[in-house]
């Protein structure tokens, strides 16, 4: 991930491997998604793609809509769940796709690494059993073949087959995220989405996943969503990055550019009130309040009440996402962005 | 917390010291040989991976498990030997050291109001001033930053944050000498997380308690503390003034925590592999 140049969408999408370099792997347009009880959608129109090859980050608060909206492209959504837009895995549609189609994007075109390892690992089968056992159900592969290629996946991920007949509780938490990633590839997808795949475990543990994530997409060529509320991560990782907030898409635009010279004043607020390592020790500047709840309606930017720069404007007028002059691939929902830019610049470097 | 914290105790310069504490689980050996010492008023990190000892040590510290040999000396007593029996000992010993936890959704009483549970804690520890409970109450409450409606609120009406503060408020109110913050900040939003870690300091100035602070995120450590312990097997392997640890690592345990950091330019193969060679 950080060995390739962070290229532009377009210069990935143009490699040679890639059969169609028109189509994004993922891409989604206008979703809206409303829950029943809630006073506003709970995703208010999101913008986003992943080319083939490319890692992207999604990166939010909770309650900022990212889980739901990574979630969405594999449809699975809360109960009483309403959709409108699309999302598109490949090409085809998600929202309207019948039980058997889905049943084979579950399988083979998209895969979910889930946060908590133990908690997506049935503790009373063996290791051997969840890894070959979507493949043997759904794309009627015999079993020995399936752990053939469990094997192989295991390899990859760097255990050993010792692990086919180990239960779960004889694993480490890193180990078993390594199973949980081997078990994604199993349908040889190609998207993979990551829902904070590495926030459960240590420091050094989190690097040695990333590293085997990206030395996956080297090897096999897959798409990457990454979702995450670590901006440092989220930096170290992608090539471009996209920051929710209350359901929206507050700004988006390639790792570097948007952490160097935010243009929305959500992300400068949320880097400044990140713990720095090499800042000076003493008080941070925290974003007053919180984000808001599901039962508020907003009008406006849903930042401007957390906003310092909000103005009446902001309260009233819901910003469009707006193309940063200068910058290609940058876009970002805020009135007062072009005027901002230096200000919000100058408040995320230290020293 | 405008009383004095510190009535009828001897005056000296360190509030915690803790010295050779051993404690093994069957074969493994949990913590070894682990001292250090906490100014008072100071903040002392822990950092340390899962398996580090740093929960173990802080749980030593509170009383909730014991040393195999070592002690833990509170403003110049032991409170490493057995408890007293009796509900009075304990008590005693609970005022001097208390805990907040990584979640407070699991340390909190999900039928029980904000207000409730500082009550109860204020009639279990201070039965004889009952009169001055209220005030204490809300004192307490804007200490941390809540108001009326939290009061009355229970923990699932409360967000993360809330839930926190509300957590903070009832170690504060038995007035410790020592607060443990086992991962107090680990399970926020960055926003959320920032607010708490300011309320922390705040509360540090104006009432003069000292915090241990167990974290695996250097950032944290940077921010709230002034001297920093790094344990890895059980085992201290560097200690120091925190700005010192940080900018200028002398073990290579130390380094590799420094450099896994995510950041740009941040090299994953290169942490995999000096990982490994350390194991």
């Amino acid at each position: 991930m950080t060995d390739t140049p962070a290229g532009t969408p377009a210069a990935d999408a143009a490699t040679p491997e890639t059969p169609n370099p028109e189509t994004p792997t993922l891409e989604i347009q206008g979703l809206r998604l409303n829950l029943p009880g809630a006073a506003r959608p709970v995703l208010a129109g999101v913008d986003l793609t992943v080319a083939a090859r490319e890692t992207v980050a999604l990166v939010g608060e909770s309650g900022s809509g990212k889980s739901l909206t990574s979630r969405s492209v594999l449809r699975l959504l809360p109960p009483g769940a309403a959709t409108e837009g699309a999302v598109r895995v490949q090409g085809e549609d998600v929202l309207t796709m019948n039980a058997k189609q889905l049943r084979r994007l579950r399988t083979h075109t998209a895969a979910m690494i889930f946060q908590d390892p133990r908690a997506a690992i049935n503790p009373l089968r063996r290791i051997g059993d969840f890894l070959t056992e979507s493949l043997r159900l759904n794309a009627d592969l015999p079993a020995a073949e399936a752990t053939e290629r469990a094997v192989r996946m295991l390899d990859a991920v760097g255990l050993g087959d010792r692990v086919l007949g180990q239960y779960p509780g004889q694993l480490s938490g890193g180990m078993l995220q390594r199973v949980v990633i081997a078990a994604a590839l199993m349908g040889d997808p190609a998207l993979i989405l990551a829902d904070e795949p590495t926030t459960a475990l240590d420091v050094t543990t989190q690097a040695e996943v990333v590293g085997l994530l990206g030395d996956l997409r080297d090897q096999f060529g897959t798409a990457l969503l990454f979702v995450t509320h670590d901006l440092g991560l989220a930096a170290a990782i992608s090539d471009r990055v996209y920051v929710m907030y209350a359901g929206r898409i507050a700004e988006t635009g390639p790792a570097e550019a948007l952490f160097q010279r935010p243009r929305h004043p959500y992300t400068a607020a949320l880097l400044r009130s990140t713990p720095h390592l090499d800042a000076p020790a003493g008080r941070l500047a925290a974003i007053e309040g919180r984000p808001p709840s599901l039962r508020e309606e907003l009008t406006g930017c849903p930042f401007a009440a957390r906003c310092a720069f909000a103005t009446q404007q902001c309260r009233e007028e819901l910003p469009p996402h707006l193309p940063v002059r200068g910058e290609s691939s940058r876009l970002v929902a805020c009135h007062h962005s072009e005027k901002l830019a230096d200000q919000l610049a100058g408040s995320v470097t230290h020293d | 917390m405008t009383e004095t914290v510190l009535t009828g105790t001897v005056l000296t310069d360190t509030v915690l010291e803790v010295s050779g504490l051993h404690r093994s689980f069957g074969a493994v050996q949990a913590v070894h040989d682990v001292s250090f010492s906490l100014a008072r008023g100071g903040s002392l990190g822990i950092v340390g991976e899962s398996g580090s000892g740093k929960t173990t040590t802080a749980r030593i510290v509170v009383g909730l498990e014991h040393a195999d040999t070592g002690e833990v000396r509170l403003l110049g007593r032991d409170r490493s030997g057995p408890v007293g029996r009796g509900r009075r000992p304990r008590l005693e010993r609970a005022r001097e050291v208390q805990m907040v936890f990584q979640d407070p959704f699991l340390s909190l009483d999900p039928r029980t109001s904000v207000h409730g549970v500082l009550r109860e804690t204020l009639r279990l520890h201070f039965p004889e001033r009952r009169a001055d409970h209220e005030r204490r109450i809300a004192e307490l409450l804007e200490q941390v930053g809540l108001g009326a409606r939290e009061a009355g609120a229970l923990p699932r009406q409360l967000s993360g944050g809330q839930r926190q503060r509300v957590a903070i408020a009832r170690a504060l109110a038995v007035e410790p000498a020592v607060l443990v913050l086992d991962e107090a900040v680990a399970a926020l939003d960055v926003s959320v997380q920032a607010q708490i870690l300011n309320l922390l300091a705040d509360i540090r100035t104006e009432t003069g308690i000292g915090y241990l602070f167990i974290t695996h995120d250097l950032g944290v450590v940077r921010c709230v503390t002034e001297d920093v312990v790094v344990m890895r097997h059980g085992r201290i392997v560097e200690a120091g003034p925190t700005a010192q640890v940080l900018d200028d690592p002398q073990h290579p345990y130390t380094r590799l925590l420094l450099d896994s950091v995510p950041r740009p330019g941040w090299d994953p193969k290169g942490i995999a592999a000096a990982r490994r060679a350390l194991l």
